[in-house]
């Protein structure tokens, strides 16, 4: 064989090598939702979704928890949505390039990169400690808030970004003015781009775990939240909690709860790529 | 009246953007308040030089060494299972596979990201562990190798895509030019595009450290919870992320020593990901500066 045909080879084998390792951390993936299917799919029905947490596994639900998840979103979505997309859109539409823009921007790529627990330890000072909302509901979409901050900013100001400057040059042109010109023609045009960013965004918060940990969710509480400042539980700790526990029926339960974890996930992702592929196509 | 309105507007935005920089300041205050407030009471030598880490027993001892072993040591691994996947995979979807492929399987590895870290728990406590037993007959129950074995294939899509971003972007010319002096699509990516993007891949694996670093709940459910000074991948130990959570699972009084130590732990913690972060991010910028 000379050297070519050496080459050559070499080329293919790497193709296929690359194919293969494209492929594996998916099928990896594919065998642990089936393994979890097998495990937790029989213990899914109406009461495993109704029941309250219980000492025997049989007998436990996860409406607790599942009910302090929605309620942690929904108070997460209302208090990020408006402050990072306002960051978002100052960021990219009103900083001049000085030192303080650049220090934003730093600090945003910075605060990105931040542990989630480390957040939780923010949280656990600020908000429960120093603010006194104790292990509230608040006090954890709070510190989820700050996580997630910097991810609805940068998708805030990439989706402006996309916005093609001809659509600012004719709002200007009719004489609008800067803010007309944002809320009337670029929030519309980058909309798509934000609800993506930000449905992303919740997603993950959905599956943070060590930061309410730390700012004190529970892993068993006997009601479900009726109002923010009450004590709760989240879907993802009741996981953690059921895994602890050494007793097989806990196992199952733990499988059952996260293939509906697994679900929601999937579901928002789902959403997410849908608008971002509707939004794309608008854009051209 | 229409600029009044314009400028208050101007200032409520500014003040949102401000938000992040009070974030951080909160982080660093806190973080070092209750430090210092630690470092009062144990002593800053024994704190790095001690090998055991004890704060719950009547023994105490506060070596970090024993948490940052666990945690590099996971991290290690990680990064051992997800650089070599993750470079080819970018090399691959930038380099030879064809377009649509290319379009369809990258919203599929970003999947992987998205999972929930308690998920790859379970699974590295109740799949992978199990599995590698089989072959490693004294790994124990809870081990160092399949959590960071998992937490690996978690942060595949961490190094893939921006290091992909980066392959992608060498001008074409490079290409032509390589392939024009006959050489091969392998050797075109390793002895031209791949030294071209290396600023890229490099923050690719720094931002993918950084994250390993970090991780929690993979750790926490299946590497165990005892702090040991060990590189042995097949017994138990406990990361610095590990530990905040055992701690604040724990019945543990406010001002204690035990609580301070939560933050101790935290700060060394943000020290190593704040650096990696900026250091990150100055070779990003570099590397911008160069193609635009």
């Amino acid at each position: 064989m000379n050297n070519v045909q050496k080459n050559r080879l070499k080329d293919q084998i790497f193709k296929f090598w690359g194919i293969f390792c494209t492929l594996i951390g998916l099928v990896l993936l594919v065998v642990f939702i089936g393994n979890i299917l097998i495990d937790g799919i029989s213990r899914i029905d109406w009461d495993f979704i109704m029941d309250l947490p219980s000492r025997k596994a049989e007998k436990s639900g996860i409406y607790t928890a599942l009910m302090g998840s929605i309620w942690v979103l929904l108070l997460t979505a209302l208090i990020a949505f408006p402050v990072g997309v306002a960051a978002g859109i100052y960021l990219e539409e009103y900083a001049k390039k000085n030192r303080l823009a650049g220090l934003l921007e730093i600090n945003i790529s910075n605060l990105a990169g931040v542990p989630s627990i480390i957040y939780g330890l923010l949280g656990l000072e600020v908000f429960v400690r120093m603010m006194k909302l104790g292990p509230s509901v608040l006090a954890g979409s709070l510190t989820l808030s700050l996580l997630i901050l910097p991810i609805i900013i940068v998708a805030t100001r990439e989706a402006i970004k996309a916005v093609p400057s001809s659509i600012k040059d004719a709002s200007y042109a009719l004489g609008a003015s800067k803010w007309q010109t944002i809320w009337h023609q670029i929030l519309p045009a980058s909309s798509g781009g934000i609800l993506t960013g930000v449905i992303l965004a919740l997603s993950r918060a959905i599956g943070e775990t060590a930061p309410l940990i730390v700012v004190g969710a529970l892993a068993y509480v006997p009601f479900a939240p009726q109002n923010p400042m009450d004590e709760f539980s989240i879907l993802p700790i009741q996981i953690f909690n059921w895994i602890s526990r050494p007793q097989a029926g806990f196992i199952e339960n733990a499988a059952a709860a996260i293939i509906i974890l697994l679900l929601i996930t999937f579901v928002m992702n789902g959403i997410a790529v849908y608008f971002r592929n509707k939004w794309q196509k608008k854009l051209k | 009246m229409r600029k009044v309105k314009e400028l208050i507007i101007q200032k409520s935005l500014f003040l949102s953007a401000l938000i992040t920089i009070a974030i951080t300041v909160g982080i660093i205050l806190v973080l070092s308040i209750e430090a210092v407030r630690f470092f009062s009471e144990v002593s800053i030598v024994d704190f790095f030089t001690d090998t055991q880490w004890t704060p719950l027993f009547t023994d105490k001892h506060y070596g970090i060494l024993a948490l940052l072993s666990g945690t590099l040591l996971t991290s290690f691994i990680a990064i051992s299972v997800a650089l070599p996947i993750g470079l080819s995979i970018s090399i691959y979807l930038s380099e030879y596979a064809p377009k649509s492929f290319r379009k369809t399987i990258k919203p599929l590895l970003e999947l992987l990201a998205a999972v929930p870290t308690v998920v790859y728990g379970f699974f590295a406590l109740v799949v992978v562990t199990p599995f590698l037993q089989q072959f490693i007959p004294n790994l124990s129950g809870f081990n160092s190798l399949s959590a960071g074995i998992v937490m690996g294939i978690m942060i595949i899509p961490f190094v893939s895509s921006l290091s992909e971003d980066a392959l992608y972007a060498v001008p074409r010319s490079l290409r032509e030019a390589s392939y024009g002096m006959g050489a091969t699509k392998l050797q075109t990516a390793f002895k031209v595009i791949i030294p071209a993007a290396s600023s890229g891949i490099i923050v690719s694996i720094i931002l993918a450290i950084s994250r390993a670093i970090g991780e929690t709940m993979i750790v926490a459910i299946a590497a165990g919870q005892q702090p040991r000074f060990t590189l042995d991948p097949t017994v138990p130990v406990e990361t610095i992320t590990a530990y905040i959570v055992q701690v604040s699972l724990g019945d543990v009084q406010h001002g204690s020593i035990e609580y301070r130590t939560i933050f101790a732990a935290g700060i060394t913690l943000f020290v190593f990901t704040f650096l990696l972060n900026t250091l990150s991010y100055r070779i990003r910028k570099k590397f911008q500066e160069k193609y635009e």
